[in-house]
């Protein structure tokens, strides 16, 4: 009896699992299922400092400019053209015929609004840095634009092309940013369609897309993109084909994808790079040993960078040499290289005072196994290094006070294809500069803020060889993303960590 | 005429009287209490959570200065003393508004109706999972201790309790939703979603369960009413449910009423592993990110949650044995 009774409900269980709702399959529906770990905390541009916020951005809306990746070049987005007037102003001639998801039509009213809107402190945008070098936006007409800088400015068009998305200006007035997170309305390629916060986000094609831009007419009709932190369900996610695409999969896990039949693996290299970041100025009196030049130098002899980026980093990652990221403007990897020496290294070190090496705190918040690796490698010349893994926000902070001798740190430069996204950012004075070098500083200002490219170069290239001579910072190697999609798709990853999904097509 | 009282009658409701004042009193202290340990909780977690670094910073985000730092702790205020941004919160909180999120930028009371209610079910269907196969793999292994059956639970108890949650859970997906594709890895959108969910939080309190109702039924089994009730001739069924199992499952119910707590705020593993975006999620990732107001709140409500349970478990008990009212 009992044994017929289990038998039934075994039979009743595996009937509603056979009739649960199916997955919804890619192709088949025509929908992108796509997968990243992190809860957006906002749809609003302005109001993230997520990397899904500005892989949004890009769908979503559109700038005034775009950046050919292949070339560098800026190409007419939202504006037709542009040019500088003088050093502290641009005028823009804007599009016409486009309109926003809601049918209001775009035009100069739009610009000066959000500009002028963004860069007004009290507003409380989160990505300060992308705004705060706007002075106004004036309109000069109803498709002509005129943009005034604080100070010279040459980054400026990166900055627009990147992550200056034009809002609609009755709209955003009406519902603010709390409207736009989570009924967004845009130019863009693809349109909101549902936003469920911290949980999925909807996106559909925008038939009426102009077919002039740059970005060219999207071809998947949906895109859901989900949250979902745990990697490994991410993975199962995909091998059971009820998720199309994934990135940051860990690189053992991307080997033995790789070898599966349905799914695409793709290597790309970022912009994100990890450095080793000293407290050279001795900002709190600590006298710490890392405030000594010969211990910085004896550290950068001591990693072996190719072996850890052969081993652990692996795919498409390279190993840097240089306070930037190489395809940024203005950056030179001709400086003075650290090459594996450990015998150099511990040379160094007795000549600094510390022939059996010393005990350091070794801050850090991403990557742990490779801070384990340096860890490694240093304790081999005799540096005990102990880590202390904290959140981002702590060790910044502690960076920031002067509490930290010596940390992993790692920096994305919001993508900015410019050196004063990164070298401006960590020697130009600011308060994450650790260096204080008086001649560093004067030479980035003059890089950050001239309009003459060969002044900005040489100043940069300057400013770079001093910061490798006096290793102010000990660059590692650049950030691998390993990509996971499904074989029906047709996707190209970007070094920029900016997925392109109006470009994506099924196969 | 009113008929006087006998004496025996009058001395049956003074006692009565007696046990319902101090059921009264019991129930009083009680209250207080749940009252002040909910607040030194809530007090606790808010000065506890400035050590985990700078709200500020971590609202500010990577590119964030140290002007836009001050502006933050200006806007949020931040820059006032702790005992007054505590105060002030807990004033409001108990008025219902638990403030804004600092990520979502959303009231966190909006937030959290938003993911109550895939806890609620996964907590509900994890209990009554562990329920149904615990009690009697329980009684089971009691009635024939050191048999093949108390072996396997014991077996059982100790899988469960070895295992970690997220592997268990992990395996379940690699089996059902990959390997043979029956249930989906993740999300809430259904019922199915639940079932995996369900049995690796189940499971994981299964083995306390289990082996306080063997323990219990064999203390009930070996006691005089129960050899008084089988010299009588009562059927064993009888014996078994209506006399031993009543008894032996007091302490289980208080046992459940604390991992049925645990079961709602402490399932932040499998709400990971399985993308349940719940409250025990929502709190790990809260925290994470500094955001305050919403860590705050989910503090604030497993700790209510896990005291209601744990009164109710009290006032249950001191109703069925009075001894435990009197200490």
């Amino acid at each position: 009896m009992s044994r017929k009774f289990s038998l039934f409900w075994m039979i009743v269980l595996f009937a509603l699992i056979l009739t649960a709702s199916p997955a919804g399959a890619g192709k088949a529906n025509d929908t992108l299922n796509i997968l990243h770990e992190i809860e957006l905390s906002s749809v609003d541009n302005y109001f993230n400092t997520d990397r899904w916020g500005v892989v949004l951005c890009h769908l979503l809306w559109d700038s005034l400019l775009y950046r050919d990746l292949k070339t560098g070049e800026y190409k007419p987005n939202l504006a037709t053209s542009w040019k500088f007037v003088d050093s502290k102003t641009m005028e823009f001639d804007l599009r016409q015929g486009v309109n926003f998801h809601n049918g209001d039509e775009f035009d100069a009213d739009d610009v000066v609004y959000t500009l002028n809107w963004v860069s007004d402190p009290k507003n409380g945008v989160k990505t300060q840095n992308n705004v705060n070098w706007i002075e106004k936006c004036e309109k000069l007409g109803k498709y002509k634009v005129r943009l005034k800088t604080k100070r010279n400015f040459p980054a400026a068009a990166e900055y627009i092309a990147g992550v200056m998305a034009i809002y609609p200006h009755k709209y955003y007035a009406k519902v603010g940013p709390e409207g736009m997170a989570t009924k967004p309305v845009g130019t863009g390629p693809y349109k909101g369609v549902e936003v469920v916060p911290g949980k999925s986000i909807t996106l559909a094609k925008n038939e009426n897309y102009f077919a002039a831009g740059p970005k060219g007419k999207p071809s998947i009709g949906k895109l859901h993109i989900r949250f979902i932190s745990e990697v490994n369900t991410q993975i199962a996610e995909l091998m059971s084909g009820r998720a199309d695409w994934i990135w940051r999969v860990p690189q053992d896990q991307a080997e033995k994808m790789a070898k599966m039949p349905k799914i695409t693996v793709e290597t790309a290299d970022t912009m994100r790079v990890f450095f080793l970041h000293f407290d050279a100025a001795n900002k709190k009196g600590r006298n710490s040993p890392v405030n000594k030049l010969k211990v910085r130098q004896a550290i950068g002899h001591a990693i072996d960078k190719a072996t850890i980026q052969k081993t652990l980093v692996k795919g498409a990652s390279r190993i840097i040499h240089s306070a930037c990221y190489p395809s940024q403007f203005g950056c030179t990897d001709d400086v003075v290289k650290y090459e594996y020496d450990p015998a150099k290294a511990k040379k160094l070190l007795a000549e600094a005072g510390y022939p059996n090496g010393f005990e350091i705190d070794f801050y850090g918040w991403r990557n742990r196994p490779e801070m384990e690796a340096v860890m490694g490698y240093l304790n081999t010349v005799g540096i005990k290094a102990k880590i202390q893994y904290l959140t981002y926000a702590a060790v910044r902070e502690k960076i920031r006070v002067g509490e930290v001798d010596m940390a992993h740190n790692n920096w994305g430069s919001f993508s900015i294809h410019d050196a004063s996204a990164f070298t401006g950012n960590f020697f130009g004075g600011t308060t994450d500069d650790n260096a204080r070098d008086p001649d560093v500083i004067k030479w980035l200002e003059i890089a950050d803020t001239s309009v003459d490219p060969e002044v900005r170069k040489k100043n940069y290239s300057s400013a770079l060889q001093r910061v490798a001579e006096q290793a102010y910072c000990i660059p590692l190697w650049s950030s691998n993303m390993n990509y996971a999609y499904t074989k029906d798709l047709n996707f190209s990853a970007q070094p920029d960590e900016i997925p392109r999904f109006f470009n994506s097509s099924w196969k | 005429m009113k008929a006087r009282p006998l004496a025996r009658d009058r001395a049956f409701s003074q006692g009565s009287n007696r046990r319902g004042t101090g059921m009264l009193i019991y129930t009083l202290k009680r209250l207080a209490l749940a009252v002040v340990v909910t607040l030194v909780v809530s007090a606790l977690s808010f000065g506890l959570l400035y050590l985990s670094g700078d709200p500020a910073a971590a609202i500010g985000g990577e590119a964030a200065t140290d002007a836009d730092i001050a502006n933050i702790r200006n806007i949020y205020g931040l820059d006032r003393p702790i005992y007054i941004q505590y105060l002030n919160w807990i004033g409001k909180a108990l008025q219902g508004d638990f403030g804004m999120s600092y990520y979502f930028r959303l009231p966190v009371s909006q937030i959290m109706a938003a993911r109550v209610p895939a806890t609620l079910i996964l907590g509900c269907s994890a209990i009554v999972f562990a329920l149904i196969f615990s009690i009697p793999l329980g009684v089971m292994a009691a009635i024939r201790p050191n048999s093949w059956v108390d072996r396997t639970a014991l077996f059982l108890s100790v899988m469960g309790q070895a295992m970690p949650s997220f592997w268990l859970g992990l395996m379940l997906i690699v089996v059902f939703s990959v390997w043979l594709p029956l249930l989906p890895p993740s999300g809430t959108e259904g019922w199915e979603y639940f079932v995996m969910p369900t049995i690796v939080l189940g499971y994981f309190a299964m083995p306390a369960i289990m082996r306080l109702t063997r323990a219990g039924m064999m203390e009930v089994l070996a006691s005089d009413y129960i050899r008084t009730a089988r010299a009588k001739g009562l059927l064993p069924g009888s014996i078994l449910f209506k006399h031993a199992l009543r008894n032996a499952v007091i302490p289980v119910v208080s046992v459940s009423a604390v991992q049925f707590g645990f079961m709602l705020g402490g399932s932040i593993v499998i709400e990971t592993v399985f993308a349940i975006q719940g409250m025990g999620y929502l709190a790990w990732e809260s925290i994470k990110r500094s955001d305050f107001p919403t860590v705050q709140a989910v503090i604030l409500v497993f700790a209510v949650i896990y005291i209601v349970l744990t009164l109710l478990a009290d006032l249950l008990n001191g109703w069925l044995d009075p001894r435990i009212r009197v200490t």
